[in-house]
């Protein structure tokens, strides 16, 4: 072995993705390594602008001590979602890149079948573990301890560490795009294909590493969520007086305590298989791949629900926000919440009916799929009553809501559709199953987070986003969904498969060319997402809504100012009642005047989650090139910093009672001179965020 | 009644009704963290199910298992929780640090003890043509137990480092709570391991 070998690994000028072009420069090699080299600057120049950027503005202090450290479940929550736009970005890129492929792709396209291979699966790998999942997170993270009215998580470091270990695995992700090539198995990463014997490159190992970083800090996150909403809950806020979006973040998180393990212990195992011989999944020496399916799919299908239920979370408080009601049926809502999380576990087999069970099986699991159904119309339906005779306003998270439900439903019975194994049979692995989870997850998981980043926007930063802009986007994500994804139902019972790079029977060309074209569209709705953003910035000022419930709301985080101190609340609240802000301000009882405050104890930031995001980076970058020193390094110093966060004692700091009351006050203050507005008038400019209390009364009925 | 003024029975030191107990919580979340790591095991234990009679022609259970070896190792581990549940009592009734320092060496030696003869065990297997590459039955072997045996080492360190903390700190709030999450962890791995001897070695050899 070679002391190059022992100092780099398998890193070598082969692993730059021009290389390839450079040394055989033939046509194709051409074309995708400039692709591919375009991608990689944009990652390296990305990340050197944005440094450049916080040294020339002189900020990386601020940087420091204000987010990477904080411990503030607020700014832990922003973070997260930070993350999940970035990798939206480029994730949505490779999707527009790829149905330009199809879209050219009879007789070839320009992208080779390994590049599309990389483009699938970093795709897919991306949307779930480093979008979705960061973005849900991340909602939950900012809203739900302000909706039980407590002022952090249980363990807020651990947050952070949690932050830390997802930021890693995106990193490795985006590291992926510049150094090396990312698997080419699909996000679901199957073995024997992804085993030493057919993939012998780094591919897999980016996928499991990135995968498994991600995987702890979700498990770890969940544990977060499920003891903070067990165990600080404002006095008189019982869990049936919960809102609904905390009601699905006990529910997913639950999920995540449960769910996560299998997919630790397939990327584990699949691990020990690619580095040290073992045979658990390979075709030989008596592995069985069939295990890695049921342990991925143990996981993979609850995960669908971890998805997707924030986002019914978010649904339940939008709709009524803005049809100017109650929630009607909320029991009825918590129970179907409560059964999907249940059911979740039952129907893992759903996704490998062909791979030989007998029929007596494959009908038991199409059963309990279609049985989930029955919930989720449930809350279809409460939705509906809810608006009925509501006031409703069509602002941009409504917009969303109501793309959701028209879509969302036509999606859930294609899923009832392929739930009966006798028809999935035939389409299985073709474009029909491929339009159908886009067609839960972009209208149900993505039109839920969106619609949820334009609710509680306002709250985070004290200004509201730009309307307009908000919806030619939402608009442009509706209809660009069903122009790129309806054609591939047909596409897919027409017999194409998915992941096919090329097609040679021209009679699919046309629904390739309407389904480019909404690919299109979509890519306009992130530009406008992105132009959006900055109008909304230059405009802030006349947007501020300082005293916090610019949507005449009822759930406790819109009773404290926007943004939110961050202790959150001045005295803790006394929850009587469901609805707990909306019953107050009925009541008469909102913002009111304590007689006594008290000393606040926060958590002290910590450096230890962006410590082990930076040693979980390098034990994981060391794993993927063998360079076994720096795995060694990295996990001496992991070890190091978690043993000396435990011996750290001095890791609270108090917020004297006073300071607590002059703000409080002088939020008070300006209270009283802010003019409250009406409904109808909340998305115009003289909106601060005070509701007119004559009209709460229908709501909270 | 006067409940909230009587400790809770067990191993809980105080009551926690109508606020936040920070003891209660950091608890209750490592029972939680528990539960997720029961499923780990739980899933490798159903991977080995399957896979124990996959041998690929290669030895199985009965040429590679040493159940001798193994009774040792369950005593040395069954006996380490007695001496772990004597540092947790010396700690409820506060008998001081010394005590529950001496009782967690004795843990710590026992756990070493059950590590040294894993290996020792593992090394055997080794020699005996049962390396993790021989087949599938190995590999589920050895993806399940080193991961209970790198759990102890991992009680073992946590252990040395709680000892270190007592002897500067003492007693206090963190230490205790750090001996009591150490309690549920290694109390946890006893109950594993009953799992591994049961269904690894017992059912293996079966």
């Amino acid at each position: 072995m070679s002391i190059a070998h022992v100092i780099f690994g398998r890193l070598s000028l082969q692993s730059l993705p021009f290389w390839a072009a450079v040394q055989h420069p033939t046509i194709e090699n051409i074309i995708n390594g400039t692709i591919a080299t375009g991608a990689a600057s944009v990652v390296v120049i990305g990340a050197g602008a944005t440094a450049a950027l916080i040294t020339y503005l002189g900020k990386w202090r601020w940087l420091w001590t204000e987010w990477l450290t904080s411990v503030d479940h607020k700014r832990i929550g922003i973070m997260y979602i930070v993350i999940a736009f970035v990798m939206l970005a480029r994730a949505l890129i490779e999707a527009v890149l790829m149905r330009t492929q199809q879209a050219f792709g009879l007789g070839g396209g320009f992208l080779s079948p390994e590049h599309f291979g990389e483009l699938f699966s970093t795709h897919g790998t991306i949307m779930i573990f480093f979008m979705a999942m960061p973005f849900l997170i991340g909602l939950i993270n900012f809203v739900m301890p302000m909706q039980i009215g407590t002022r952090d998580v249980s363990f807020p470091v651990m947050n952070s560490v949690s932050l830390g270990l997802t930021m890693a695995g995106a990193m490795l992700v985006m590291i992926s795009l510049v150094i090396g090539k990312f698997s080419t198995g699909g996000w679901s990463g199957y073995p024997p294909y992804t085993e030493i014997a057919f993939s012998p490159g780094v591919g897999p190992d980016y996928w499991i590493w990135a995968v498994s970083l991600s995987g702890i800090g979700t498990m770890l996150t969940g544990i977060n969520f499920a003891v903070t909403i067990y165990k600080r809950r404002a006095p008189g806020m019982t869990l049936m007086r919960m809102p609904l979006f905390t009601w699905t973040a006990l529910c997913t998180a639950i999920l995540m305590i449960f769910a996560m393990p299998p997919l630790t212990v397939a990327t584990a195992l699949l691990a020990l298989d690619r580095y040290l011989g073992f045979h658990f999944f390979t075709n030989m020496a008596g592995g069985n791949m069939m295990n890695y399916a049921n342990l991925f799919w143990l996981f993979g299908h609850p995960e669908v629900y971890i998805l997707i239920l924030p986002a019914f979370g978010v649904y339940s408080e939008v709709i009524p926000t803005f049809s100017g009601k109650a929630i009607y049926g909320y029991v009825s809502l918590v129970l179907a919440t409560m059964s999907i999380a249940l059911l979740s576990f039952g129907v893992w087999l759903h996704h490998f009916f062909t791979m030989g069970q007998s029929a007596g099986v494959n009908a038991t699991f199409g059963i309990a799929t279609m049985m989930i159904g029955i919930p989720t119309g449930v809350k279809i339906y409460d939705w509906m009553l809810t608006m009925f005779r509501g006031r409703i306003r069509f602002t941009v998270p409504m917009v969303y809501s109501l793309g959701f439900m028209m879509l969302f439903v036509i999606g859930g019975l294609s899923g009832i559709i392929l739930a009966n194994p006798s028809i999935d049979y035939q389409v299985h692995n073709t474009l029909f199953l491929v339009a159908h989870f886009h067609n839960v997850l972009i209208p149900g998981l993505l039109f839920g987070m969106l619609a949820g980043y334009h609710f509680w926007f306002p709250k985070a930063f004290g200004f509201r986003l730009n309307e307009r802009w908000g919806m030619a986007s939402a608009l442009c994500w509706i209809v660009g969904f069903m122009f790129a994804f309806f054609p591939l139902y047909a596409l897919g019972l027409m017999g194409f498969p998915r992941r096919t790079v090329a097609f040679y029977n021209p009679v699919y060309q046309p629904y390739m060319a309407i389904a480019e074209f909404g690919a299109l569209i979509i890519l306009m709705a992130l530009a406008c997402l992105a132009i959006q953003l900055v109008a909304s910035i230059l405009q802030r000022e006349q947007n501020r809504v300082p005293a916090g419930d610019p949507w005449n709301a009822s759930a406790l985080e819109w009773s404290v100012a926007a943004p939110a101190p961050e202790y959150n609340f001045a005295v803790l609240p006394e929850v009587t009642a469901r609805h707990a802000f909306m019953v107050a301000k009925e009541n008469g009882t909102a913002y009111g005047s304590p007689e006594r405050f008290t000393d606040i104890e926060m958590p002290r930031n910590s450096p230890l989650g962006i410590v082990l995001c930076a040693t979980g980076s390098f034990v994981a970058f060391g794993l993927v090139w063998h360079i076994w020193w720096m795995v060694a390094l990295a996990m001496l110093a992991t070890v190091a910093a978690v043993i000396w966060h435990g011996s750290v004692r001095d890791y609270e700091r108090i917020i004297p009672a006073e300071t607590v009351r002059r703000d409080y006050i002088r939020w008070l203050q300006l209270l009283s001179e802010t003019e409250p507005v009406s409904r109808d008038g909340e998305v115009a400019h003289d909106n601060a965020g005070l509701a007119d209390v004559h009209e709460t009364m229908e709501a909270a009925e | 009644m006067s409940g909230n003024t009587l400790p809770n029975p067990g191993f809980r030191l105080r009551a926690s009704y109508h606020h936040v107990n920070r003891e209660d919580e950091v608890n209750f979340g490592f029972w939680v963290f528990l539960m997720s790591d029961a499923i780990i095991f739980g899933l490798l234990f159903a991977t080995y199910a399957t896979m124990v009679r996959a041998t690929a022609a290669g030895p199985g259970p009965k040429q590679l298992f040493d159940i001798n070896s193994v009774a040792i190792e369950t005593a040395a581990l069954l006996l380490s929780s007695f001496g772990y549940g004597m540092a947790s009592l010396a700690l409820k009734y506060e008998l001081g640090y010394r005590k529950v320092i001496a009782w967690l060496i004795l843990t710590l030696l026992l756990g070493l003890v059950f590590l040294g003869f894993e290996v020792h065990d593992f090394l055997t297997m080794f020699a005996h043509g049962g390396s993790p590459g021989g087949s599938g039955f190995t590999s589920a072997f050895f993806g399940l137990v080193p991961l209970h045996g790198l759990h102890v080492a991992t009680g073992c360190i946590w252990m040395v480092v709680l000892i270190v903390q007592m002897l500067r700190y003492g007693i206090d709030a963190d230490v205790r709570l750090g001996v009591q999450r150490l309690a549920l962890f290694w109390h946890f791995l006893d109950i594993v391991w009953i799992a591994i001897f049961s269904i690894v070695y017992l059912g293996g050899l079966a």
